[in-house]
């Protein structure tokens, strides 16, 4: 317990201290900085016009495409760490299995693409 | 009580550093790209314009900061703080030389540094969405969309590292590189990571999130005074941290041979910090479907080759035959 508070009590600080920045930061500006505002400073920035439209509007369902294929490749790097880090003890087997889940998660890959998962236009 | 006093200075003294660094880096890069242009850059600021980055300091503190009203509140004060706070905890693993570092053999050390380059995407996708203005959300979701994806590519690049060296721990992983700087056999996972980066960084060539020519200014358009600097800051600082992760990965960090570590370790952060600018410098921007296309059908592959190879490598070389 005790060597595992020494190892993790620098990082405790060092959090602490950048929360403190990060803090002091953000009210310093409410203490010192000038403040003048007017309706059209107020006014959100869209090249001089009005805006027309609500600023949540509807965007390109490819983002939420990115966002499935994202989960399930960085579950693949998830897998990937603990059998990387124990692939001294793991010897041939442990690498052929790996193989294989890696060999499946590419035709997933290989499906993907074919599907025009990845295209942009 | 003596741990206690060292991990104290460590940590203020690499805090101090950071910001000065981040600082300074803004008048560094102005005067490097006025160099590469052929022109002069910031030099009116005391000697050589060394004192613009004080200069600049104080007016961003002065100047307006205001919350649109438009947008939602606690949201938009909070994701500029996120944004700096995250890019200095990563900092806390990197080991600056034997003597210097925060927890730099914390064993889980490269997982806290990809977690906590994970937890920056909040800040750029809340900053957006809390902006509630087009600019800002479009930015935003092209700033989650660029570094979720290359956040992938990054974590497999560094997999053959840490076969190589069988540990997280980064001090493990410098110490592992006594004989051979894994640049060499790392070379495709050193590309990838350098490139995954750059990404990760949104810095130029892959600055789409904040394209000034079609989006203003991206997912901080909206943003002024001081909560701009956080953002100006952390991006800075994201380049320091990136170009130190780099070297303390792929090129033995402050190993080397007659100066002293830190040395070593400054001049080959300086030379990734300075190889970054060139690249502002010397590349356009892609088109964003080109940035996309170009990570998960030229990225993605080449990082589940290196990691094939490796572990092939490490075997062959292991087992008798």
């Amino acid at each position: 317990m005790n060597a595992l508070l020494q190892e993790y009590l620098p990082l405790v600080i060092f959090t602490g201290i950048s929360l403190a920045m990060g803090l002091a930061l953000l009210v310093a500006p409410f203490i010192v900085a000038y403040r003048q505002p007017d309706p059209e400073k107020l006014s959100a920035y869209e090249c001089g016009f009005n805006a027309f439209d609500d600023a949540r509007m509807k965007f390109d369902v490819r983002f939420y495409l990115v966002a499935i294929i994202f989960i399930i490749f960085d579950l693949e790097v998830a897998f990937l760490f603990p059998w990387a880090i124990t692939f001294g003890q793991l010897g041939v087997f442990g690498f052929w299995s790996m193989m294989v889940f890696l060999a499946v998660l590419t035709v997933g890959f290989i499906y993907e693409w074919k599907k025009g998962a990845l295209e942009w236009d | 009580m003596s741990p206690i006093v060292s991990g104290l200075l460590n940590v203020v003294g690499i805090l101090i550093v950071l910001v000065a660094l981040a600082a300074g880096l803004t008048w560094i890069e102005r005067r490097l790209l006025g160099f590469w242009q052929d022109r002069y850059g910031p030099n009116r600021a005391g000697p050589f314009g060394l004192l613009q980055a004080v200069a600049d300091m104080i007016k961003i503190l002065f100047k307006q900061d205001w919350v649109p009203p438009f947008a939602d509140r606690p949201v938009f004060i909070i994701a500029p703080a996120v944004a700096m706070v995250t890019v200095l905890l990563a900092f806390a693993v990197v080991p600056v030389s034997p003597s210097i570092g925060i927890a730099a053999n914390l064993n889980i050390g490269l997982l806290f540094f990809l977690a906590m380059s994970s937890l920056s995407v909040y800040s750029i996708v809340l900053a957006g969405w809390a902006s509630n203005s087009k600019y800002s959300l479009l930015g935003g979701m092209r700033a989650a969309a660029q570094m979720l994806s290359y956040e992938v590519f990054m974590g497999l690049s560094v997999i053959g590292v840490v076969i190589i060296a069988g540990s997280f721990s980064l001090g493990d992983i410098v110490d592992a590189q006594h004989r051979l700087w894994f640049i060499i056999p790392q070379f495709l996972g050193f590309v990838v990571f350098v490139i995954a980066g750059i990404a990760e960084t949104r810095r130029l060539p892959f600055d789409l999130p904040e394209g000034e020519n079609e989006l203003g200014a991206g997912f901080h358009t909206e943003y002024s005074g001081m909560k701009f600097g956080m953002f100006f800051v952390a991006e800075y600082i994201g380049i320091v941290l990136i170009s130190a992760i780099i070297t303390t990965l792929f090129l033995g960090g402050w190993r080397g041979p007659a100066l002293p570590p830190l040395l070593w370790f400054l001049i080959k952060t300086g030379f990734f910090i300075g190889f970054f600018i060139l690249l502002r410098a010397a590349l356009p921007r892609p088109r964003y479907d080109q940035l996309m296309a170009c990570g998960w059908k030229v990225m993605l592959p080449l990082a589940l080759l290196n990691i094939l190879l490796t572990g092939a490598v490490v075997l062959a070389d292991r087992s008798p035959v």
